[in-house]
């Protein structure tokens, strides 16, 4: 049996896991200890059988379903076993977590929740599998009408339904270009398997056009700018476990997309795609973490660093496509596994970082930043597990996101050098950009943790408690893996080899085998190598030592008092910094890239009030115009429209008389 | 690896913790004497240690673990920062553990932990510190990577051991680059150090405070280690500089007889960089909090042009 | 001097010309602008010298000592007295941000390396590689003129034009006939001499010598 037909056993497996709730009777409680916990088993086995599939060889299937001419073909290789590795490592984690989530609150009908979630998860894996357009777009559909369902959970609520209304229609633009793309690959073969497509070769006009398209398409999933205003708007709105799961799982399908269509089936890039790939992630993840510092919501916040995140991802896979287009398959390796690390790595910490935010909002009913604070006392285990995760997306030694960034740093300064001396030049200035957007993104998660889980509590809250056993164990399996992948990450180059070799034809083997697998090295241990394992090692070590020494020389007496505070008598929790207040540098720094409508006091205020809303200038100037021209095109074919029968009748009536006419 | 490696590391490591606060009373004396007073002497930091360490710890009542753990993590890194940096010789056992991309992020962590710590207390002043300390640190930070990416282009390595070699080895050769790069280092290296005209490190006033508001609410025990690894961190910087910049007399390591040489050489740099910044300090001024990013922003703007020249002039 | 060493002093010079001109453009104080006018004037006749001294033309000393003269010691003299007698030793505000103008600074030089390209690799001379520097400072200068809101920093971003130029003269065709470098010194006493006339007047007009009051000379609204 292929490892590929067990692949598809857990894709039936999670459709029957979801529709028991459906069929059988059962109560809440005993329906999300049941059925997710076994969701996430599912994912374990994913995560299981796909490991070995990174090193075999490619594995297809054709099943008797679909289209009479076009049955699904289904294709395991090793870009898919990642994704697929990828998949199951974070929903199994987010299972866990849902299992205590949805037992208490989350949504009113668990059942539909159970359905949708398990659809969703099983919509995604099909489109990590499909080998043929039409599998592909069926899956790409069903995974954004399930996760449709599931942001709008809240329904109620009129901002949740308008940011599913925002983020279904982008959803749907970005299928379309994602088909049209498709389309120009098969050349007017009408064979649209992917195989066909592979051995196809386009021309240049045609091959840049299929490019841009898979760009726009798959960026509206993934979140690029200029298409990425329904991300801050979604993942919010949506229940914690499946912001989760969106932020974490979905937006790395579409960068699973990308790379399909760009490496695999388009065989020779051109170098002014990765320019432009660069330039997009570059911008975006500049924009991502800008309005990140902004932000007064803690989901909001999380969804604009997902932008960043992506971003970086984007920076990376363009600078693969640029390496690649001038035959520098080395360094294109190098940059390709620093995305593919970098993709696993934000899927891992942000899917943790969402869920503790899961956990602060079960507790404390507030999304507000406003309103949170000292938490770190109440929900010790919670706050713990965040800390990895905030360590890690900020891009900290020795856990797991600095590994994939350093590895990105390494791409873009061991280039000898470009043929093109533009070009040449450009490479310092994106480093630099890179640099940036890295270091604003410890300040963004600074304030995040800071804020949430430090200080002093800002509102009071009566029932603050820790969360549960089935919580806690999916944020600890999701922080485990964390800081094992920033241990250890030459394991990880080395499981990416086989993908870079199908890719761009060049792994990263030789260059990881001189020296041990404790050391991360690029290209060579002379030019540039880092351990994290001693960097762990080290400083708790030094940490253990110096806490012994300190209590042996001298003592460890302590005794606790109120702060000192520079002798303030008085300490209320307002007097720390409010979430506007600490973004407030960045948006003084930054203004001219943010929309702000401030609102000032007068001096004749009795109740003096000051406030300030903070908007993404593309919505003023792209979207609201494409809204009202699309609308004022629909009024124009609305004059169609009377109402009147009589001249419904003469329309077809005139119809009928011209095809008789033309079709003599 | 024989055990001649090993000593040669952790003579280095224990050297750098002991000569830490000893560099800091050479700027205090400094600027004691430019100013015309008499100074508290050289082993001024060490009896503020020795009587730090014997106080009561108090914290506030609602200090969490984090803040008790903080001065222990900022400590260490700042050890391990100054065990990667090639102080008195190349090829440490350590030195391949860490490059210079991962030496910022160390730093990084340090900083990090310093502002969550600081955060924790929950008071006006320490968001206030984080806020303004994590301000800095996303400017200055992008500005030293390009700092140090410049020597990385011309030594086309990004290990510190390699760069050393290839810098100092060579024949005298006057890079430009690397002059707008130091040009930029000293820059980021007064932000990063808290030290005049970025921040005033003995300043009583809280709203001209950074890394004062950061370790606002620490005493005893913690602050002597926050206050060492302050001092540490100063001196990581100053031998990061002479790596850079200054390269002659780092010995290889397990040569022994080099050791007292190079030792020597170190010395005397550190004390020439130390009287630099006590020169430095006395002819400016603070800056106003929003000047700062203007500050660091020409500093990574240069750090840019100096990869940028590199590019033009010396391929 | 062999020819390495000096082409690395050259190569020194041309990088301390950029970053000078990069000071200018981040500099607030107009006092400071002017030493670093004098400073650019220094580094100027260095190089003039170096190439001197390698290629042993004599003509090349008597123009070093003219820049020396002229642009180390007179203008900037000129340029104390002028700002005395205005009284104008105030921050020097800008259009747009310094880290911006400092961004597209570095966007010149890209561009004016990469224009410099086909002609460096034509000239035979010691020191090609820096006209790109030289035509980046050039257009960094003119970038000063242009996001600066007072008059003065507006003429020393003149003045420091005309220094790339001179740099750009030297390093490609080992200087400029002595007429021509003697007429173009002149044509800029000259011009400083009508700036500073021209100060007067405005200042008299509009009692600021803010560039913006002389947009009110429209002829309609």
């Amino acid at each position: 049996m292929l490892l590929l037909h067990v692949v598809l056993a857990i894709a039936l497996y999670w459709l029957v896991l979801g529709s028991i709730g459906l069929v059988i009777r059962i109560e809440r409680r005993a329906l999300a200890r049941l059925l997710f916990p076994l969701g996430a088993l599912g994912g374990l086995a994913l995560a299981v059988v796909a490991y070995p599939a990174l090193s075999g060889e490619p594995q297809s299937l054709v099943l008797p379903l679909g289209l009479p001419d076009l049955p699904f073909h289904l294709r395991l290789d090793p870009l898919a076993a990642f994704f697929l590795l990828l998949l199951g490592a974070a929903s199994a984690g987010v299972s866990l977590f849902s299992a205590g989530y949805f037992e208490k609150g989350g949504g009113d009908d668990i059942r539909l929740i159970c359905l949708q979630y398990h659809v969703f998860l099983a919509a995604m894996l099909m489109v990590l599998v499909a080998d043929d357009a039409y599998l592909f777009m069926v899956a790409w559909e069903s995974m954004a009408l399930a996760s449709y369902f599931l942001v709008t959970t809240d329904h109620r609520v009129p901002e949740i339904r308008r940011a599913g209304l925002l983020y279904l229609i982008v959803a749907h633009v970005g299928a379309m270009a994602i088909l049209l793309g498709y389309g120009v690959l098969q050349l007017g073969q009408w064979n649209y398997t992917f195989d066909a497509m592979r051995a196809n070769t386009l021309a240049p006009t045609w091959a840049a056009v299929a490019f841009a398209l898979a760009l726009f398409g798959f960026g509206a999933k993934a979140g690029f700018l200029p298409v990425h205003i329904w991300l801050p708007e979604a993942h919010p709105a949506a229940p914690s476990p499946i912001s989760a799961l969106m932020s974490g799982v979905m937006l790395k399908t579409a960068i699973y997309g990308l790379l399909r269509v760009t490496f695999d089936l388009l065989h020779q890039q051109m170098w002014w795609w990765g320019v432009v790939a660069l330039i997009v992630g570059l911008t975006t993840a500049f924009v991502g973490v800008a309005f990140a510092a902004v932000q007064t919501d803690m989901k909001r916040l999380l969804a604009w660093s997902s932008i960043e995140n992506i971003g970086i991802i984007l920076t990376a896979i363009g600078l693969a496509i640029l390496f690649h287009a001038f035959q520098m398959n080395l360094l294109a390796a190098l940059a390709l596994a620093a995305a593919l690390f970098h993709s696993l790595n934000h899927a891992l910490f942000k899917t943790l970082l969402f869920l503790a935010t899961g956990s602060v909002m079960h507790v404390t009913h507030q999304r507000s930043l406003g309103k949170l604070g000292g938490l770190i006392r109440r929900m010790p285990w919670v706050a713990g597990l965040a800390l990895v995760g905030t360590l890690a997306i900020a891009g900290l030694p020795p856990l797991n996101g600095f590994a994939s960034e350093w590895m990105l740093f390494q791409a873009f300064l061991l280039s000898p050098g470009l043929p093109n001396s533009y070009l040449n030049m450009f490479v310092p200035v994106a480093t630099a950009a890179l640099a940036l957007v890295v270091a604003l993104a410890g300040y963004v998660m600074v304030k995040f943790y800071g804020i949430v889980f430090l200080g002093q509590p800002r509102e009071e809250f009566a029932d603050a408690h820790d969360a549960g056993p089935a919580e806690r164990a999916g944020l600890l399996w999701l922080a485990l893996w964390c800081v094992i992948l920033g241990v250890a990450p030459t394991f990880v180059v080395i499981t990416l080899d086989p993908i870079s070799h199908m890719l761009v034809g060049a792994t990263l083997q030789e260059s990881l085998q001189q020296s041990s697998w404790a050391f991360l090295t690029a290209i060579a241990p002379e030019r540039a190598s880092y351990s994290p394992l001693i960097f762990l090692v080290v400083i708790v070590g030094v940490v253990l030592a110096t806490f012994l020494l300190v209590r042996r020389f001298y003592h460890g007496r302590m005794r606790r008092s109120p702060p000192w505070d520079c002798g303030f008598p008085a300490q209320t929790a307002r007097m720390q910094d409010s979430a506007e207040g600490f973004g407030q540098p960045i948006k003084q720094i930054f203004e001219p890239f943010f929309k702000i409508e401030r609102h000032h006091p007068s001096p004749f205020d009795e109740q003096p009030q000051y406030s300030s809303k903070i908007e993404d200038r593309l919505w003023y100037w792209l979207y609201l115009p494409i809204v009202r021209f699309s609308e004022r095109l629909s009024s124009f074919v609305g004059v169609l429209h009377h109402g009147r029968i009589s001249l419904y009748l003469a329309y077809s009536f005139i119809t009928l008389l011209l095809l008789l006419l033309l079709v003599r | 690896m024989n055990w001649g490696y090993f000593a040669s590391q952790l003579f280095q490591s224990l050297l750098a913790v002991l000569l830490a606060p000893l560099m800091l009373g050479w700027v205090n004396q400094c600027r004691a004497w430019l100013q015309n007073r008499t100074g508290p002497g050289l082993l001024q930091p060490y009896r503020v240690l020795f009587k730090l360490f014997h106080k009561d710890a108090v914290l506030a009542y609602n200090a969490s673990w984090l803040f008790r753990l903080a001065p222990y993590v900022v400590f260490s890194c700042m050890v391990l920062a100054a065990s990667v940096v090639p102080l008195v010789a190349t090829d440490l056992p350590f030195s391949l553990a860490a490059d210079v991309i991962a030496l910022v992020g160390l730093f990084a962590l340090a900083r990090v932990f310093m502002a969550l710590a600081a955060m924790d207390v929950g008071t006006a002043f320490g968001s206030l510190g984080a806020r303004r300390e994590m301000l800095i640190a996303s400017l200055a930070e992008p500005a030293l990577l390009m700092v140090f990416f410049t020597p990385a282009l011309i030594s086309q390595s990004t290990a510190l051991t390699t760069i050393v070699e290839q810098l100092a080895h060579r024949e005298l050769h006057l890079y430009p680059s690397m002059a707008f790069a130091g040009v930029a280092f000293v820059m980021v290296l007064l932000a990063e150090n808290a030290r005049i005209p970025v921040d005033n490190p003995t300043t009583h006033l809280e709203l001209t405070m950074v890394h004062e508001a950061l370790i606002l609410e620490y005493s005893a025990r913690h602050l002597a280690l926050m206050d060492w690894a302050h001092a540490l961190k100063l001196m990581t910087y100053g031998a990061i500089g002479i790596a850079l910049f200054l390269p002659w007399g780092i010995a290889e390591a397990g040569n022994w007889a080099m050791m007292p040489l190079s030792v020597l050489a170190l010395l005397v740099k550190l004390a020439a960089g130390g009287a630099g910044l006590a020169v430095l300090e006395m002819v400016s001024a603070k800056m106003r909090i929003f000047r700062v990013p203007e500050f660091l922003g020409v500093a990574f703007m240069l750090a840019v042009l100096g990869m940028l020249i590199h590019f033009l002039l010396e391929v | 001097m062999n020819i390495s060493f000096a082409h690395q002093m050259i190569n020194l010079m041309a990088a301390l010309l950029l970053l000078i001109a990069f000071a200018m453009l981040s500099q607030r104080r107009i006092l400071r602008l002017i030493h670093l006018f004098a400073a650019q004037g220094l580094v100027l006749s260095l190089n003039t010298a170096i190439v001197a001294a390698t290629i042993g033309q004599p003509e090349l000393y008597r123009s070093a000592l003219l820049t020396l003269f002229i642009k180390v010691l007179l203008l900037p003299w000129l340029l104390r007295r002028l700002i005395d007698r205005l009284n104008i030793r105030w921050d020097v505000e800008t259009l747009v941000n310094i880290p911006t103008t400092m961004l597209v600074g570095i966007v010149l030089v890209i561009i004016s390396f990469n224009l410099a390209l086909p002609i460096s690799q034509l000239a035979g001379t010691i020191t090609r590689s820096t006209l790109g520097i030289a035509m980046a400072s050039v257009l960094i200068s003119f970038l000063m003129m242009i996001t600066r809101r007072k008059a003065v920093p507006q003429v020393i971003g003149f003045l420091a034009m005309e220094n790339g130029l001179f740099f750009a003269a030297t390093s490609t065709t080992y200087g400029m006939p002595m007429v021509v470098e003697l007429g173009i010194a002149l044509d800029v006493l000259v011009g400083t001499f009508i700036f500073g006339i021209f100060f007067f007047q405005i200042r008299e007009t509009f009692d600021s010598l803010d560039i913006h009051h002389l947009e009110k000379l429209k002829d309609r609204e």
